[in-house]
């Protein structure tokens, strides 16, 4: 059935029951993401796509559209709350971008540049966190995971459906973990798609690295808000 | 500009530092072209120089602020103190020791705007890799583990009271000072710090476009 809301003023049609967020992206309206796969259950767990529903702060990539709802992207409170988001992450990992393998092609990265972070309004904590080499094919750079489950969930072994990554602890004390037993089963096409699939640099593929040039990685040729607004979610 | 003249030195310690001797005085004829500039500065913290290499790559676009704006020390006048108050203060590095938090210091007093050019400055970048580290393994490790340690030498950790004090953790420089405006990059391009520049000189709101920001 079709419905029609309005996104920052603008009157727009969709069908009912659509996420708002790719109703927003279809529409040319931009709100980052980082735990959000177009076509996969939604996560929710980044909030950094909080718009504001009927004047309700939401994630945008949480809510279904209903009829009459009116919607507030790049409205200012709700534009510095996701930049504060952003911030706080980068406050909380240790991100030396000019060190890191994902660099240029790091979604949390290119969404700091989409939302204008200078620097974090936040202190930097650099907790001490033990990287994992355990696997054969995977290294876990643990200091640049943003906790949004995108491998738990939708990286499996392809034989039993198992988990290969899960969360332990709770809060701070929050920790990556690996499989390393059925990490080594993963086909390497299986690797690459984790590897890409993490918005960060913490799955990384062992003995790749560096493998893009400054200049010619991801974002570097379209940034993340053109690939987003394209429908390009690759 | 002043000349500083010969400060009163504790002859005790034999202790003088060479901004504080006097200086040749500047030609009056140029000093009177300088006349109403804006008056800029860059210095480096802790950082390994890159942030200053990119300064220097605003290029031939600097000649064009030239009418506007005069440079009173970056890496080409390498003064331990600015001589004179500066509308515009550029820091690279990140506070490692007591004599970075000296510097950081007077140099906010003696500077309207200051901005943090570079990872070191705004977060601590690589020097800060140390932080996630006891101070006491960093500097164990360079000087009593160290693999390059002269043999047959009994290794110390320097600790000559001319040296500064290391601080235990490396701090961004908006926590030891109040910063006005951040540059990011490892090094940022040249042309990140002359759109921040211009925008100063010509009176605009700083604003580093989504295209020019970057982290690495
Ligand atoms: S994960 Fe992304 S934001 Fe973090 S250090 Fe790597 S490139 Fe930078
Ligand atoms: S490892 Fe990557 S994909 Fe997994 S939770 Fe952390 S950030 Fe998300
Ligand atoms: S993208 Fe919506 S909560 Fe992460």
């Amino acid at each position: 059935m079709m419905i029609q809301l309005k996104i920052d003023g603008k009157n727009i049609n969709a069908r009912a029951g659509t996420p708002l967020m790719d109703v927003a992206l279809e529409n040319g309206v931009y709100i980052p993401a980082l735990c959000y796969v177009k076509g996969q259950p939604c996560l929710g767990t980044c909030r950094v796509c909080s718009v504001k529903v009927g004047g309700v702060v939401a994630a945008a990539c949480t809510v279904p559209v209903v009829h009459g709802m009116e919607v507030e992207v790049n409205e200012p409170e709700v534009t510095d709350m996701r930049k504060a988001l952003v911030e706080s992450l980068f406050a909380e990992g240790t991100h030396n971008c000019p060190s890191c393998e994902k660099s240029g092609r790091c979604d949390l990265q290119a969404v700091g540049y989409e939302v204008g972070m200078m620097v974090s309004r936040f202190e930097y904590r650099f907790t001490p966190r033990q990287r994992d080499y355990a696997s054969e094919k995977i290294l876990l750079e643990r200091d640049r995971c943003i906790f949004c489950q995108r491998c738990v969930d939708f990286v499996r072994d392809e034989e039993t459906g198992q988990k290969i990554f899960s969360i332990s602890g709770r809060g701070a004390n929050s920790r990556i973990e690996i499989n390393a037993e059925l990490a080594n089963k993963m086909t390497s096409e299986q690797v690459t798609r984790a590897v890409n699939l993490c918005p960060v640099g913490t799955i990384v593929e062992k003995g790749v690295g560096f493998n893009e040039p400054i200049g010619k990685r991801k974002f570097e040729i379209k940034s993340v808000r053109e690939r987003a607004l394209a429908g390009d979610h690759k | 500009m002043s000349n500083h003249s010969v400060k009163q030195v504790n002859s005790a310690v034999n202790e003088i530092y060479s901004h504080d001797l006097p200086r040749t005085p500047v030609d009056a004829e140029f000093l009177a072209s300088q006349e109403g500039k804006i008056k800029v500065s860059m210095i480096a913290l802790v950082g390994c120089w890159g942030c200053t290499l990119s300064f220097l790559d605003m290029d031939e676009r600097i000649l064009n602020l030239l009418d506007k704006v005069t440079i009173l020390r970056s890496s080409l006048t390498d003064v331990k103190r600015i001589p004179d108050r500066c509308v515009v203060g550029f820091v690279e590095g990140g506070v490692a020791s007591e004599e970075n938090i000296e510097t950081l210091e007077h140099y906010r007093e003696n500077c309207d705007i200051l901005i943090s050019v570079g990872a070191c400055a705004v977060w601590g970048g690589v020097p800060s890799m140390r932080n996630l580290l006891p101070l006491s393994e960093c500097l164990e490790e360079a000087y009593i583990n160290s693999p390059t340690a002269v043999s047959g030498v009994i290794p110390i950790i320097p600790n000559h009271p001319d040296l500064t004090k290391v601080t235990t953790k490396v701090y961004p420089c908006h926590e030891v000072v109040k910063m006005d405006y951040f540059i990011p990059g490892c090094p940022p391009d040249g042309d990140a710090i002359f759109k921040v520049l211009d925008d100063l000189v010509n009176g605009r709101p700083v604003d580093l476009p989504t295209s020019i920001n970057r982290y690495d």
